[in-house]
């Protein structure tokens, strides 16, 4: 493997009980890559960063991780039982080494103020903050995030990519994240994989944009939408990719013909 | 003091020590109903031992584990939703208990002490017993503590940074069946879980950590032993139910008193 190659999939296929869910999955994440996963609902997005993660050994292809790969990890949410007392401090240190300095961590994610606040009484938006700060904990390689804005309000998933967008640089780390709203997340996105159980399109933000088989997934409105924030890309809009059917695999029948490159 | 009454104070108190902390866990994990299938099973040990003449303890801490192995091997399967299952086995295993203690006149057995415990009758050997199996038990927590507590909060995040969870929760089901073998003398198969259940409520109430929540459990346990063997003492109620009742009777003390900032 190249030795800015974090991880390497190769036609990864995943089936449950004759169902096929993920199928011909080709996919690299290059250190200090932010990979952006889009797709409707049902699309394999989640089956296929478990499968990322080693938790979901894949039923065709391989995947290859970089030796000694440490990966953070970032649930959609966490439920704690209002049962279980535990400080914002003692759940970072669930994690890392015994000497772990939760307090500088929270500071990275701007919270320093909530290291003795109980787990179960946070806010959505510091709730995503501090899984954030537990996935950085293990100074990973590769950071997995599935749809980190998840239950916040709009100025703060601003604010969460852009501290996401800052993490990267600082940490010359890899990025999967899994996102719905693309137009948010595109000024950082090096690279959008558009999956609907297989790979649609991919490639640069304002190019998978343009994709006549995102534009059949994600509607013209939302394209629409997204060219607001795009614009100064020099890219226009073919409104008569939108007529193309519901959905973009019912055109790529024949899995051979359309490049996954 | 007569020496059965230290013999059962100090049985009592051993397993109160280790089913505080392990009794969170069954809280934090909702696994109370699983608690009681196991109990519930173990009267099925109690029956084959006497129907084939095995060692009595033995043969209740191998029910014990060999039905709590084949929850975890159904669990898995999820054939059945858990609660359902566990409605299957808890009562069958009795049912079946009850049965083959019925048909097997072999020995006069006294029911009762199965399914509301003995705890006067706690002999040296039985005390020995007990203690080293709570001994084990405790040691073995106190190994895993952190790990077993990373696999409660979060599964796959606790995956993802290198635990075996599935097997660390096994060990810890394991960990219960022996508590839950070992503490069925105490207060019996029907009333087993209350002692993993009510010190482990009763504490959460004053804690705002997991750790001072197990010691609160262990000292709230405590006390209700030795609360409950005074009251059995004194006015010769039955030991095992006075231990819950007093139990019970200081979770509602903690939680008439009105919430403290500090959470």
């Amino acid at each position: 493997m190249d030795r800015d190659l974090l991880i390497k999939a190769r036609g990864i296929g995943v089936n449950f009980e004759g169902r096929q869910i993920l199928s011909h999955i080709d996919l690299e994440i290059l250190q200090g890559q932010l990979v952006t996963l889009i797709g409707p609902n049902g699309a394999g997005k989640t089956t296929l960063v478990r499968v990322v993660l080693g938790l979901l050994a894949p039923h065709e292809g391989e995947l290859q991780r970089a030796q000694g790969l440490k990966i953070g990890y970032m649930p959609q949410k966490l439920f704690v039982e209002p049962t279980l007392p535990l400080t914002v401090e003692r759940f970072l240190k669930l994690a890392g080494p015994s000497d772990l300095e939760a307090s500088s961590l929270l500071e990275e994610v701007r919270i320093s103020h909530l290291l003795k606040q109980q787990v179960s009484r946070l806010s959505g938006g510091e709730m995503q903050r501090v899984l954030l700060a537990r996935a950085l904990s293990r100074k990973p390689h590769l950071l997995v995030l599935d749809e980190p804005a998840q239950g916040v309000d709009v100025n703060g998933q601003v604010e969460l990519y852009e501290l996401i967008n800052a993490i990267r640089a600082d940490h010359h780390c890899g990025v999967l994240m899994v996102s719905h709203d693309l137009h948010l997340v595109m000024a950082g996105t090096d690279e959008v994989i558009c999956l609907n159980q297989h790979i649609c399109c991919h490639g640069k933000p304002e190019h998978v944009s343009t994709d006549p088989a995102y534009l059949a997934l994600f509607g013209r409105r939302e394209a629409e939408t997204l060219a607001v924030y795009t614009h100064h890309h020099n890219h226009s809009h073919d409104i008569k990719g939108a007529i193309i059917g519901d959905a973009c695999c019912d055109h790529h029948a024949d899995k051979g013909t359309h490049n996954h490159g | 003091m007569a020496d059965f009454v230290l013999y059962a104070l100090l049985a009592g108190i051993s397993i109160a020590l280790v089913a505080g902390p392990l009794g969170c866990f069954v809280v934090w994990r909702r696994m109370s109903y699983f608690g009681d299938t196991l109990a519930h099973s173990s009267l099925l040990g109690v029956a084959l031992a006497i129907l084939l003449n095995l060692q009595m303890q033995v043969a209740i801490i191998g029910s014990c584990l060999a039905f709590a192995a084949l929850l975890l091997l159904l669990e898995k399967k999820q054939a059945l939703a858990t609660d359902t299952l566990l409605g299957i086995i808890a009562h069958s295993t009795l049912a079946f208990g009850l049965l083959v203690l019925s048909i097997s006149d072999r020995v006069q057995v006294n029911l009762n002490a199965f399914l509301f415990g003995d705890l006067l009758t706690v002999t040296q050997a039985d005390l020995l017993w007990i203690v080293s199996c709570c001994l084990l038990c405790g040691f073995v927590l106190m190994l895993f503590w952190k790990k077993f507590l990373a696999i409660t909060v979060h599964r796959e995040l606790a995956m993802i940074e290198g635990l075996a969870a599935d097997r660390l929760y096994a060990l810890l089901v394991f960990l219960i069946a022996i508590l839950i073998a070992v503490a069925m003398k105490i207060v019996g198969v029907l009333l087993i879980t209350s002692l993993l259940i009510i010190p482990a409520a009763a504490a959460r109430r004053l804690s705002s950590t997991p750790e001072q929540m197990a010691m609160g459990s262990a000292i709230a346990g405590c006390l209700a032993v030795v609360g409950g063997l005074g009251l059995s003492y004194y006015w010769d109620t039955p030991a095992g139910p006075s231990i819950v009742a007093t139990a019970f009777v200081s979770f509602i003390v903690v939680y008439l008193k009105p919430e403290a900032g500090s959470r």
